[in-house]
């Protein structure tokens, strides 16, 4: 019965027992033994897995075109495409990640929070509504509207795939590790689970079933943390003051925690962050490849506006949950590793490591069956995370790499929708294989990775090609190389790379984040290269800005979306 | 669309009207957006007793005010844009495709 009360704590207590060494050693996911079998969580997740094929079966029936398989037939409205988008931006990471660092550091998971959130008014200022009046079903399609296809296809695919890549990476390892945990499986059988899944869900049902499973688990993932943040309040008597002084009580840095500590102890490396994680947003290719999924920019402005909305509550409830966290578990022997005397460390001994924070605290206020509700939908948001991206990436191979750089766009829909599939079949067989081989590396870099490679390649190269007249396919090709070299080189050249995975003594490059470099560098190259560009090119180029700048702004000739 | 219509458009002051209050419009707010973040990381790396100050004398700070406020702001900062497009650029926009028979 015991097992049925607590199944994570007592799986992971006979972990413990076995390996205390090395358990104790790290709080991060990195030492991980595999808990009990959790059935609560695996029927949940079953029935959620069972559920969402079911609609891809049905999408995979009404998806025939290319319209269809990239961008669900432009056939989302605005409030379903906000919840895809939150639902993209709701990662594993964000939940756990977040709840996890305000347990340990209080305000300063407000930083990244606030960082996350920030880019979204950006995206809607600048560029939402005229990527939805220029583009069809990639970014590229926008960046190269006026600009030499092969060249701007290949720059922005490139950066498509490295941010794919290293997103997918990061999403399969710390896929695998959580459900060693949640669910009592093995590693490896969890990676092939998620990457046998997003092929499924993308290979056969394309954006619409990528849509619906990325909106399914928004909802699961809004609800299960209304749920646990209003417990929490609850037994505060909804006061904040209250449940604030609880967590301060409780803390061992005690009042510090209301204040900035030392996340960012550097004023560069602060900025540097915020550039990467505010300009990323607005570069990631999983992300902008919704805005194509809507009938209009009326629908593209307004879905951000409600996404900003969730994305900024989920934020709040995260917070919260942290709190929660430090008042209601602190305490509590149950959820630590003790050593010979019982004593525990409140900070690094929680059993599974801080990242367990929240589905910790889903079993102290909601009890086993909740604990095997939030982790089945933890499961569920890093299955539908690694589907947006699988398809983000699968588009880049067909429709910007095969249908316009290799085919010179002689190809027809059924060819290049057929391509898209085996591309997304070969990305799901590499995630499972990287995911598979980066089992014991630190990977905790990747995602920052890929939002500054977004920040300093893809996101410089769109916003020029539409914002700037001057911009010429030498200045975006360079630029966005450029970019891309500096920011994977800077984080290559860092601490996280140079250091702690290639054993030097000292990080060449002195920030863990490079964006604040690199995407300047990106924006100043393809200046200079497209003033100093005076091919006959480049000249045509430059005529044709007012065709664009005409479709950007007005939406007139804008691809009708609707395909029926 | 040709070059003679992409020119029609171009040219009508009610195009030049919406290019010129939407761009001015877009820009404003984002640089707002961006005082408004870069401020509070600024003031995280440079001013950490500042926001460590009590707020009414109880545990919360005023950190913590100001984190929450970057949120609410940039969630009032997209409703701003999104009140004054489906208003103001909208009507300009279908009244611009009326002129240009779209």
């Amino acid at each position: 019965m015991n097992q049925l009360k607590h199944p994570l704590v007592l799986g992971g207590a006979l972990a413990v027992v076995a390996v205390t060494a090395a358990f104790a050693a790290g709080p991060d996911l990195g030492a991980v033994k595999q808990s009990a079998t959790n059935w609560p969580a695996i029927g949940m997740f079953a029935f959620f897995v069972l559920f969402t094929l079911g609609i891809t079966y049905k999408a995979a029936k009404g998806t025939k075109s290319a319209a269809d398989f990239y961008a669900a037939g432009g056939g989302i409205s605005a409030g379903t495409n906000s919840l895809a988008i939150a639902g993209d931006y709701m990662s594993a990471a964000s939940f756990l990640g977040i709840s996890g660092l305000v347990y340990t550091s209080g305000f300063d998971g407000l930083i990244y929070s606030t960082g996350f959130l920030v880019g979204w008014p950006i995206v809607l200022f600048l560029i939402a509504e005229r990527l939805r009046n220029l583009g069809k079903f990639t970014f590229a399609d926008v960046a190269s509207f006026r600009l030499d296809q092969t060249s701007i296809r290949i720059i922005s695919a490139t950066g498509t795939l490295v941010v794919v890549a290293f997103y997918l990476i990061a999403q399969m390892v710390g896929a695998g590790k959580l459900i060693q945990l949640l669910f009592g499986l093995p590693y490896l059988y969890a990676v092939i689970i998620v990457g046998v899944l997003m092929i499924v869900y993308v290979a056969f049902g394309g954006m619409k079933a990528t849509t619906w499973v990325q909106v399914i688990k928004a909802c699961l993932l809004l609800g299960g943390a209304t749920f646990m943040a209003g417990a929490v309040l609850y037994k505060y008597g909804f006061n904040p003051e209250a449940l604030f002084a609880a967590a301060v009580a409780t803390h061992p840095k005690g009042d510090a925690i209301m204040a900035p500590g030392g996340l960012v102890s550097n004023p560069i490396e602060a900025i540097s962050l915020g550039v990467g994680l505010m300009f990323g947003t607005a570069g990631l290719p999983h992300i902008l490849m919704r805005f194509f999924t809507v009938s209009d920019a009326q629908a593209a402005r307004k879905s951000v506006f409600y996404a900003t909305g969730l994305i900024g509550y989920f934020y709040i409830l995260t917070f919260i949950i942290g709190f929660g966290g430090i008042s209601l578990l602190m305490s509590d022997p149950a959820y630590f590793s003790l050593d010979a005397a019982g004593a525990f460390d409140k900070l690094k001994g929680m059993i599974g490591g801080t990242n367990m924070v929240a589905v910790n605290l889903a079993n102290a206020v909601g009890g086993p069956y909740f604990l095997g509700f939030i982790s089945a939908v933890a499961f569920a948001t890093i299955l539908a995370v690694v589907a947006g991206l699988t398809l983000a990436g699968a588009s880049a191979v067909s429709h910007d790499l095969y249908a316009q750089v290799i085919a010179r766009g002689r190809v027809n829909e059924g060819a290049e929708v057929r391509l898209s599939k085996i591309a997304a079949v070969v990305i799901g067989i590499v995630a499972i294989y990287l995911g598979y081989v980066f089992e014991n590396q630190n990977v905790a870099f990747m995602v920052g990775l890929a939002f500054s490679v977004a920040a300093s390649c893809n996101f410089p190269v769109l916003t020029m090609s539409i914002l700037w007249r001057g911009t010429t396919t030498w200045g975006a090709l360079i630029g966005g190389l450029v970019g891309l070299i500096a920011a994977v080189g800077m984080v290559v050249l860092s601490k996280a790379v140079w250091v702690t995975t290639f054993g030097n003594p000292v990080a060449i490059f002195p920030y863990d984040n490079p964006a604040l470099f690199s995407m300047p560098l990106a924006f100043l190259t393809i200046f200079v290269v497209s003033k100093l560009d005076n091919t006959r090119r480049a000249r045509a180029e430059r005529a044709l800005f007012d065709a664009q700048f005409v479709r950007s702004e007005t939406g007139i000739g804008a691809d009708g979306a609707h395909a029926h | 669309m040709s070059d003679i219509e992409t020119a029609r458009v171009a040219q009508n002051p009610r195009f030049k009207e919406l290019v010129h209050e939407r761009t001015r419009f877009g820009w404003t707010l984002t640089i707002i957006m961006l005082v408004i973040y870069f401020g509070f990381i600024g003031l995280i790396a440079f001013d950490k007793a500042l926001l460590a100050v009590k707020i009414g004398g109880g545990t919360a700070s005023l950190g913590l005010v100001l984190g929450v406020a970057v949120i609410v702001l940039a969630f009032i900062l997209t409703g701003i844009y999104v009140q004054r497009a489906n208003g103001r650029f909208d009507e300009l926009t279908a009244a611009l495709k009326r002129d240009v028979g779209r």
